[in-house]
């Protein structure tokens, strides 16, 4: 079949079969390798990416059903040199060890922010609570989104101001 | 990496031309909603449909609206939409206390009412749900409509009402004045399916119990609607010694396997306790101004 799915802003046509995963269309076939792909189970949450605005697991989302929709990945996060918030939280907060999880956190803690700019630490831990890691303990994952929350003025402003609160 | 096995795919652009699709593939044909419970068992073979049909897209199937004395929800609204609904949380908090521990928020995000009751899984939480607030289901065909109770629907494990050709459209809960409601689970971990669950709906009237519903989750089948403990209930005044006596028929009409998650024993146990809890709380929340619950730990 021939679909064309919104990836990170640009319409991306290919041929696919019915049965392709979307995580192995955005992996094999645009070649964005930043959306992790784990259990297969649909239990990990690693391959979670952001379609229309919402987290969803892209090993039980086919292609197909993606056609006509926006995704949106790992990759779309930062502004060219300048990081999100959420990206630089992980990085002021150690929210990552190996980074497997990363990705799929980082894009959930985007999701969160969009539509709760200031949620408590219940809130964070509820949001990523479909999605594993293997090595921080969560702790410095919901430390680095609490982060970006504390930090979104200056984030989105004066880049410089941004890596130096903690 | 797991893949299903090669099928044909065609998406739906409304109700009928869904249901022509259905009919036209017959038996090889399924529908896909959320597919977090389809696609797994396809990846795992359990499934092998040669044609799915997307109903995605048919926006007319997800609603919520309040009609008369029923609150008719559409099959393809979400678990998310249904937890973040004030007017499901109003009525039902039941439907609140279940979504709030069904699976995770991505796969709330995509899972639909109508894929958890037409799975028929009997750990489902929303079929219990739903056999406890003697729910209806509204299945089309070809040109008719019909109109299920939730006890004729489930006919087994993975086994429902819809036939070959048909779907499953709205779901329809009644709003009783007076009425509460309560679920309770138990599950390994966030996000995991319930080791046991009871889901219990009432109301009071005259300080008596009627119109009670009681389901259990994920302790073998025909436990969706409990006859036995719904006749016990109805008519009495609500007591601890009530509670206890249902606690323990809730406990002996259910079967469930030892698993992973726990042994029959315990599962047992568990069915009867968390019946118990669901039904305190049942009683505390009935005949309360509606929406007072939301202020409830
Ligand atoms: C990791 C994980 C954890 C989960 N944990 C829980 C849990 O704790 N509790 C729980 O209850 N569920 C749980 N689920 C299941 C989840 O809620 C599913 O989304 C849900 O059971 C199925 O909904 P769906 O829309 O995804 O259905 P689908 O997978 O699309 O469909 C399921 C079945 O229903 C049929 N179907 C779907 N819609 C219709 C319709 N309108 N008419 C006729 N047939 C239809 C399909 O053909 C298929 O046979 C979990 C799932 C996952 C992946
Ligand atoms: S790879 Fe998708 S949930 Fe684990
Ligand atoms: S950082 Fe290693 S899995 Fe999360």
């Amino acid at each position: 079949m021939r679909i064309t799915v919104n990836v990170n802003g640009d319409d991306h046509t290919r041929e696919v079969e019915p049965r392709h995963l979307l995580v192995r269309f955005l992996r094999d076939d645009l070649e964005l390798t930043g959306t992790h792909w784990g259990c297969d189970t649909s239990n990990c949450g690693t391959c979670v990416v952001l379609m229309d605005g919402d987290p969803v697991k892209s090993c039980t989302v086919l292609a197909v059903m993606a056609a006509g929709h926006e995704i949106r990945t790992v990759e779309d996060l930062a502004d060219g040199d300048q990081l999100d918030p959420v990206q630089q939280g992980f990085i002021e907060q150690h929210g990552l060890q190996c980074g497997f999880c990363t990705p799929g956190m980082m894009l959930t803690g985007r999701a969160l922010l969009d539509r709760n700019p200031d949620p408590s630490e219940q809130e964070i831990r509820e949001a990523i609570s479909g999605q594993l890691c293997r090595c921080t303990g969560y702790l410095n994952i919901v430390k680095s989104i609490q982060w970006a929350a504390r930090n979104r003025a200056e984030a989105d402003g004066v880049t410089e101001t941004a890596g130096s609160q903690s | 990496m797991q893949v299903p096995a090669s099928f044909d795919y065609q998406r739906a652009e409304s109700v009928d031309e869904a249901l022509e699709l259905l009919r036209r593939y017959g038996e090889e044909a399924r529908v896909v909603a959320g597919g977090h419970s389809l696609l797994p068992m396809m990846k795992l073979r359990l499934a092998a449909p040669e044609v799915l049909v997307d109903i995605n897209d048919l926006h007319e199937l997800d609603h919520i609206a309040l009609v008369g004395d029923e609150l008719r929800v559409g099959a393809l609204t979400r678990h998310r939409t249904l937890l973040e609904s004030e007017l499901v949380g109003r009525y039902f908090p039941i439907v609140h206390d279940a979504e709030k521990v069904i699976a995770d928020p991505p796969v709330r995000n995509r899972g639909t009412i109508g894929g958890s009751l037409c799975q028929a899984d009997p750990s489902e939480d929303l079929s219990a749900v739903c056999g406890a607030l003697h729910a209806c289901a509204v299945i089309r065909g070809a040109g008719d409509e019909r109109i299920v109770s939730m006890a004729d629907f489930h006919q087994g494990p993975y086994e429902t009402a819809v036939g070959v050709g048909e779907m499953l459209t709205e779901v329809r809960l009644p709003v009783l004045p007076g009425a509460g409601s309560a679920y309770e689970k138990v599950e390994r971990k966030a996000g995991d399916w319930a080791v046991a669950a009871a889901g219990v709906a009432l109301t009071l009237r005259e300080g008596r119990i009627s119109d009670a519903g009681v389901g259990l989750a994920a302790v073998g089948a025909g436990a969706l609607n409990l006859h036995a403990v719904q006749t016990l209930l109805n008519g009495s005044e609500p007591s601890e010694a009530l509670y206890e006596e249902a606690g323990r028929v809730a406990s002996d009409s259910c079967s469930p396997v030892t698993d992973g998650r726990g042994s029959a024993e315990y599962k047992q146990h568990l069915a009867g306790e968390l019946t118990r809890r669901a039904l305190r709380r049942a009683v505390a929340r009935a005949g309360r101004p509606i929406g007072s619950t939301a202020r409830e730990a």
